[in-house]
């Protein structure tokens, strides 16, 4: 019995996971090297991922520096009443149940070019749908619950005593921050950091709805692969799925890292 | 008491632009996309949401998703039973292997399972099934994406659970399907449920996976997401908007159950 079950897992992994990995991994071999290269070294692929690495830089700092803060005043703040902050808690959950197609849509429809706040945008010279910030600001809406998510349990079970102690002996709230609350929180941080960068990296419907895909100008990585698809590149769009693979295993690897050092403390 | 932000100017201010942030960011694009909806008055909103092509789409997304929720109570209940009872080789590959899904983007995975079951793929030539452009291929897609959901959710439980009440199960004289049923299922309810509707959820938002596969054949296998797309591409953001408050909906509905469930299971 034990014998069958261990075996169907195996097969059920290996058809699920380890057969689409192996075939993102010679796919792209199937030109030889100078097929992998040119694909790569195509002056789009070059944009896309810079792009998709500026977006997640971006992303992830911004997201970690309020998702930490949001995190501590839902759990610490005594300035916000209970329900309040059982108000908040539910609505921070929100962005998952969104489909990324709608995230872009509603940033289309508020900030759109028609739109009156789009058009005072536009008057400011700054354009935001079919541009960076519009970008940013989708996938920035898709990841927001990572890092509350991550925090906010630690901070609820670490309690705030030793924080009430260091301020008792006069230290001062940010070296608080520093010296207590940050060593109890920072492998959490870590992983939601990881999680973050991994959803940010492969986020795709929201990005595709707000920048247009517009080749040079606001492809991502992930939208390259979809256009190459459309266009029948087969073996150019396995290129750049297989950089994507590449990094989500190295952040695979990551996330179990920090997953048992997070379980330590 | 909190220590951290003790009454000072910049706490204030911190506290502002932490809450204009959030607000900014994910309430009012909320309220928007309802209200844009609305904008023209319920006729209008229901005029989209009778379009056989929209509500098609939505019945289309449910049906699928469900099918692949349910593929995937069954294997992950499996897999996550497997991965925290046994001891084998190769069990913490596995383990840390589950997760793939949730690090791969979406684009990239339709695309290989395009590869993989595609019309040029080993498996159409083995078998001659034609998956992609049907139903099955979107199934496949959605169960991948949300593979590791009921497995994520049954692990915990299933370590907590305290092996002296199976112990007495088996003392008492109760068979090894009967101490399954009564002793261990109902502990594993729970994370299978809440994972199962975390999947659903998922499944039913899912657009990177599906659209590359899809063949998106409006009627057939055109997915509520996708067909959201279409109508944003083809210049009737009211149509999309429609279509998408239907499915934010639903899926608030079961992100307000799942909130529901852990509160029961924690009190």
């Amino acid at each position: 019995m034990r014998r069958l079950w261990i075996t169907l897992t195996y097969i059920v992994v290996a058809v699920v996971l380890f057969l689409p990995l192996y075939k993102i991994f010679t796919g792209a071999w199937a030109d030889g090297f100078s097929g992998f290269a040119d694909a790569l070294l195509r002056p789009q692929s070059l944009h896309a991922l810079q792009m998709t690495a500026t977006i997640v830089l971006i992303v992830t700092v911004v997201n970690t520096l309020f998702g930490v803060m949001l995190a501590i005043y839902l759990v610490r703040a005594s300035w916000l009443s209970p329900f309040a902050k059982r108000l908040c808690n539910s609505i921070v959950d929100l962005p998952f149940a969104v489909s990324p197609v709608i995230g872009g849509l509603m940033i289309v429809l508020l900030l759109g070019p028609n739109t009156v706040l789009g058009t005072m945008f536009n008057n400011l010279g700054v354009q935001i749908v079919y541009a960076l910030p519009g970008m940013v600001l989708a996938t920035l809406f898709v990841t927001f619950p990572i890092m509350v998510r991550e925090v906010m349990p630690v901070l609820q079970e670490i309690g705030d005593q030793q924080e009430q102690a260091a301020t008792t002996l006069g230290a001062y709230s940010w070296y608080t921050f520093w010296k207590v609350t940050w060593p109890n929180i920072r492998f959490a941080v870590m992983y939601g950091v990881v999680l973050t960068v991994a959803r940010s990296l492969g986020e795709f419907g929201a990005v595709l709805v707000v920048s247009g895909n517009i080749i040079n100008k606001t492809q991502t990585a992930t939208t390259l692969v979809y256009q190459d698809v459309e266009n029948f590149n087969v073996v150019a769009a396995n290129g750049i799925a297989l950089v994507l693979a590449a990094f989500s295993i190295m952040l695979l690897l990551l996330m179990e890292w920090t997953k048992k050092r997070k379980e330590v403390h | 008491m909190n220590s951290l932000f003790r009454s000072k100017p910049w706490s204030y201010s911190f506290r502002t632009i932490v809450f204009i942030y959030f607000i900014g960011l994910i309430i009012i694009p909320i309220v928007g996309i309802y209200t844009q909806s609305f904008s023209q008055g319920l006729a209008s909103f229901i005029d989209s949401l009778s379009d056989p092509l929209a509500w098609k789409a939505v019945l289309l997304t449910v049906k699928l998703a469900a099918i692949a929720t349910l593929i995937n109570v069954l294997l992950g209940t499996m897999i996550g039973w497997v991965l925290t009872r046994y001891e084998f080789v190769g069990k913490s590959i596995l383990n840390s292997v589950i997760d793939l899904p949730f690090a791969l983007p979406t684009a990239v995975a339709g695309f290989i399972l395009l590869l993989l079951v595609g019309p040029s793929s080993l498996f159409y030539e083995w078998f001659g099934l034609d998956l992609v452009f049907h139903e099955p291929a979107i199934v496949i897609a959605m169960m991948f994406v949300t593979f590791p959901f009921v497995i994520r959710g049954l692990q915990p439980l299933l370590e907590e659970l305290d092996q002296s009440e199976e112990e007495a199960a088996y003392t008492l004289g109760s068979s090894k399907t009967r101490t399954f049923f009564q002793i261990i299922l109902p502990t594993m309810l729970p994370g299978i449920l809440s994972g199962a509707m975390l999947a659903f959820s998922r499944a039913i938002a899912e657009f990177g996976a599906v659209v590359l596969i899809a063949g998106n054949i409006p009627g057939k296998t055109l997915v509520a997401s996708v067909y959201i797309f279409g109508e944003i591409e083809s210049n009737n953001p009211h149509g999309a908007a429609a279509v998408s408050v239907l499915l934010l909906s639903i899926s608030f509905l079961i992100l307000w159950f799942i909130h529901k469930l852990n509160r029961g299971g924690q009190a």
